[in-house]
Parts: C-alpha cells; sequence; structure tokens
C-alpha cells in the first residue's frame, strides 16, 4: 500500500498533465510496493527515442495537458540527429513521428542535451541526492560514480517523475540496498591491465554476466582510473546483466574499502582469472579472423572531448579507408565546432554522430558488414539492431583497423 | 475446477479466450513484435506463438526498461492479449496498461498467479472482473 501526502493526492485527483504524472508514478509505486513516494532532484531522461506511435501519442497528450518539468530533467538520445551532423535512414510517418515525439519532450521543459553521457554534459547530481534517471549506462554512472541514488526508470514513468519531482520509495534510494553482496576479485590479473582503455568494457561485461542485478564490489583495481574507462566498464555491466550499481574499492565514493560497501557482511566472492577475461574479451566479437571491416563505429556512451580529440591524435592526418562513426553528444560538437576539430577529422572520413547513436536509429548503411567498435555496449547490441557483425578492440586499434580497412590487432591479450 | 482467486495488478473487463501459457520467462522488448503480436524472441521455446486476444500466462518477465513501450504499442495497435497473468509483478511491463489507460485506451486486466498453478490453466479460460479464474 503507497501512502500519498495531501498534496500528491491533490495532484492527482486533477485533470492535467500533472495530475496524470502522478496517477503513473503512485501507480507504480504501489506495484513496486513502495510505502511512499519521496522528492527526486533532477531526472534524465530516455523516453524520446522512438519505439512507435504510442509513445509519440502519450508525450503530446501531456503537452497538451499543459505538463513541465519541474526539476531538471536532461534528455537521452532521440533517433534523430537533430545537429545535422549526420543522416539518419529512418523516413516517412516514421521520422515524422520520432521528430514529433523529441519536439515534444522539449516542449515539456526538458533540456535539449540528447546525450547518453549527462554526466559528462554538466549534469551531477551531488552524492547521496535521490534522482530519477533512464538509460542503463547513465543509471549506472550517476549511481556507481557520482554516488546519487536512482533505480532504473525506463519509458513514461522517468517524464512522470520529472513532472511530478516524485518516485517510488524502493529499490536503490535506500541506503540498505546499495550494499555489496558478491566480491569480484580481480587482483590476480596483472596490475598493467588496468592502465589500458580496452579491458574496461571486457571487464565490465564479465562482471555483469557473472553477477545479474546483484550489487558487487571489484577489489584488487590498482592505479586511478578515469571516468571513462568507469563510464565504459559501467556501459557494459549494465547491458550484459543489468548491473544499475556498481563499487570498485578505492575508486568509487562509496566503497573506500570493501567492509564499507558490503556494510561489513558476508559476500560470495567470484575470483576473476586472465582466463575468464580472455574469454569474455573473444565473446565481444561475432566474428574472428575477418579479412575486411566495412566501418568503426565508437561513442556508446557518447564521447567525451578528450575521446573525441584522441581520434584525432591517433589518425594523425591519415585519412580511413573506411568511415569512422562517432557517436557524442551536442556538447562535444559544440566545443570540436569551436576548435575545428569535426571539420579536420570529417575530412579523415570520421562521421560526427551528434544527438543520437548508430544502434539506435539507422544510420549505418544497410548491409550485413563487419563493424569495429571499442564499446561494450555497442558489441552487445549491433549485432541484433544493425545486422552488422562486430569485432572487438582497443581505441587505436579499431583506428588503425579504419585506416587500413581490415582488422589491426596489436595488443597480444586480444589475440583468440 | 473450482474457480482461482488471484490478486489484481490492473484492473480491467472480464476476459474469456485461449490461454497461452508460456513456457519460459519473456523480454517484452525483442521478444514480442508490437505490430504482429507474434513472439519473436528467437531463443524463447514459444517463438512463433501470437499473444493477441489471449489470456496469456507469464512464468516470468526478464526487464528490460522498453517492455513497457512495447505493451502500449499493442495496446494501441489492438493486440494486446485479453489478459495478463503474472507470477509476480513487473512494474516496468505493467506500466504500458498504465499509461494505455490514462490514454483512455481499452486495456487488459492484469492478475497475479504463481507460475505452478498457471501451468493448470485450461485450454479455455475465463475471467472475472474481480480476479476470479473459471475453466
Amino acid at each position: 500500500m503507497t501512502s500519498l501526502t495531501r498534496h500528491e493526492s491533490a495532484t492527482a485527483a486533477g485533470a492535467d498533465g500533472a495530475a496524470m504524472a502522478m496517477r503513473i508514478v503512485a501507480e507504480s509505486a504501489r506495484l513496486l510496493g513502495a510505502p511512499r513516494l519521496i522528492c527526486v532532484q533532477s531526472a534524465h531522461i530516455d523516453g524520446a527515442l522512438y519505439h512507435g506511435d504510442a509513445g509519440t501519442l502519450f508525450a503530446e497528450e501531456l503537452v497538451r495537458l499543459g505538463a513541465k518539468v519541474a526539476i531538471r530533467a536532461t534528455l537521452n538520445v532521440g533517433a534523430l540527429d537533430l545537429m545535422g551532423c549526420s543522416k539518419s535512414h529512418l523516413s516517412g510517418a516514421r521520422r515524422d513521428m520520432a521528430k514529433r515525439l523529441m519536439l515534444a519532450y522539449e516542449a515539456m521543459g526538458c533540456e535539449k542535451s540528447w546525450t547518453c553521457a549527462p554526466y559528462q554534459a554538466g549534469h551531477r547530481p551531488a552524492l547521496g541526492s535521490d534522482v530519477a534517471w533512464g538509460e542503463s549506462n547513465a543509471v549506472a554512472f550517476c549511481n556507481s560514480v557520482l554516488g546519487a541514488r536512482t533505480n532504473r526508470y525506463g519509458d513514461y514513468l522517468d517524464i512522470a517523475c520529472a513532472i511530478t519531482g516524485r518516485a517510488p520509495d524502493c529499490g536503490l534510494h535506500r541506503a540498505e540496498n546499495r550494499l555489496a553482496t558478491v566480491i569480484v576479485d580481480v587482483s590476480g590479473l596483472p596490475a598493467a591491465l588496468f592502465g589500458s582503455d580496452w579491458i574496461w568494457p571486457v571487464l565490465g561485461t564479465l562482471y555483469g554476466r557473472e553477477i545479474g542485478t546483484s550489487i558487487g564490489i571489484v577489489s584488487g583495481v590498482t592505479g586511478p582510473v578515469s571516468e571513462d574507462k568507469l563510464k565504459a566498464f559501467g556501459a557494459a555491466a549494465a547491458s550484459s546483466g543489468g548491473v544499475g550499481l556498481f563499487h570498485i574499492a578505492g575508486v568509487t565514493p562509496e566503497a573506500p574499502d570493501v567492509v564499507t560497501a558490503t556494510g561489513g557482511r558476508l559476500a560470495t566472492r567470484i575470483t576473476v582469472t586472465p582466463a575468464m577475461v580472455h574469454a569474455a574479451q573473444a565473446g565481444l566479437s561475432t566474428i574472428h579472423g575477418a579479412a575486411s571491416i566495412d566501418a568503426v563505429a565508437i561513442g556508446s556512451p557518447h564521447l567525451s572531448l578528450e575521446e573525441l580529440e584522441s581520434v584525432g591524435s591517433l589518425l594523425a592526418s591519415r585519412p580511413a579507408r573506411v568511415p569512422i562513426y562517432a557517436c557524442t553528444g551536442r556538447h562535444v560538437v559544440r566545443e570540436a565546432d569551436r576548435t575545428g576539430l569535426r571539420k579536420a577529422l570529417e575530412k579523415l572520413n570520421v562521421i560526427v554522430v551528434a544527438d543520437t547513436c548508430v544502434v539506435v536509429t539507422p544510420i549505418l548503411p544497410d548491409i550485413n558488414g563487419v563493424l569495429m567498435t571499442n564499446s561494450g555496449k555497442f558489441a552487445h547490441y549491433a549485432p541484433g539492431n544493425t545486422g552488422y557483425d562486430v569485432v572487438y578492440g582497443s581505441l587505436s586499434d579499431c583506428i588503425e583497423s579504419a585506416i587500413a580497412g581490415r582488422p589491426v590487432i596489436t595488443n597480444a591479450a586480444l589475440r583468440p | 475446477m473450482t474457480p482461482l482467486k488471484t490478486e489484481i495488478l490492473i484492473a480491467g473487463p472480464a476476459a474469456s479466450g485461449a490461454a497461452l501459457v508460456l513456457s519460459a520467462p519473456i523480454s517484452f522488448w525483442g521478444g514480442v513484435d508490437p505490430f504482429t503480436g507474434d513472439i519473436i524472441d528467437a531463443r524463447h521455446p514459444d517463438r512463433g506463438r501470437n499473444i493477441t486476444g489471449k489470456i496469456l500466462a507469464l512464468p516470468g518477465t526478464i526487464g528490460s526498461s522498453s517492455a513497457s513501450a512495447v505493451l502500449l504499442e499493442l495496446v494501441r495497435n489492438g493486440l494486446a492479449p485479453a489478459a495478463i497473468i503474472l507470477h509476480e509483478p513487473d512494474a516496468i511491463l505493467l506500466l504500458g496498461l498504465i499509461v494505455a489507460h490514462e490514454m483512455g485506451w481499452r486495456t487488459p486486466i492484469a492478475l497475479k498467479l504463481d507460475r505452478e498453478l498457471q501451468k493448470g490453466l485450461a485450454e479455455q479460460v475465463t475471467i472475472s472482473a474481480d480476479g476470479l479464474i473459471a475453466a
């Protein structure tokens, strides 16, 4: 039974958009077994990606009823590149409905951020604050790296929370549900591995597959870990296992050490061996020994400015033989336009994709080709969503492969 | 058989029809085609069956945060099941019905029934609006 405050009940009894949103939040709370609603400080909204006309009609109904977001609300990707950097093949009525959907969310007062990495576009809620975020990688980053508290708010509930400023009080909003029950011990891996970029999506995939939706803590990581690496780890873990919160001992804010992150309670231990890493890494590719590749796709989650800059320095003025699709947010595009980076990259056969990405909307040529990526999330979703086979490799190998037009795997640990 | 009393998760009209008791958990996102009602998950044992108009019993659901979107599309396209029976409430999936109801679209009733009891459902099932299941 969910009890609402007088104010919440009064809102729900109305006839406007806020009333509809409050009823949606309250009904969800009832199904989730939440005793009450809590106030949330911000939202990140995944609902503006087109799946079908019903989603557009719902958003437009909210607009018609005067709904506005009550808290800061950033938007995840849509199905179209509104910046015009790249072209989606979505056409006709579906394109119109996808556009209408994006405009409806903008009309409700959501920020036109259009990125799956809002945490690198200035949306960084405080440690311990309650928020309502959608998009699995953003949820994982928000909970784990920022230490703000959110469940996975999917389509429709995300915008309802943003309009009401409320969310069901359950799950990861509660401190007791954030403690780790599984220790994933990586101390048996060579320490140098943690400094390379390619290991993090591999570890994330392995981690997600091993622990599913449980809360775990990775122990045995040495050296500093950049935000881009944590971003890659979380995205891979969320797509392979539905991970909404992870801890890394000595790295993430709720895990200064294992005892703190587990609350001192007994936890199951999984010991990661080099063989497990090799298997997970090999599993990210769906094709081995391909003679050529048709494209490279990077940027899931969206590239940071630093990552886009490193594409430039790795290319070192050499043109790519096959296109490199570099997915990022407009917060990065603006900066890259200011410095001339985008133009320079485009001359070398880099296609910057803004506001969206190549696995959620048809941007890649419609062939059953071979795609190389450094993203665990792209590796997971590209075969099903695009029909492309996937070769997984580090960023520098992706760039060298794009120049050569065939897979170039230089890292010994990456060879099968 | 004596009518089974179930818990109503989402209220809806009485329903009757052929029971489709799935033999494995399903993810609606990527598992059910919103434009046909067909089960399309290549790895699902009931692949190729159609859920439209059925008394659909689910032994489990696999959470994708877009499951609600698929169910909402099914309702709008007139392809929803006549009733949905769940082993345990899946708030994300049922959000599709909550939103459909808010949109004024006709939504099926959703009930909670243990997956072991689901296996005993007859081929044709009648469900009353107060959640009683009769063969």
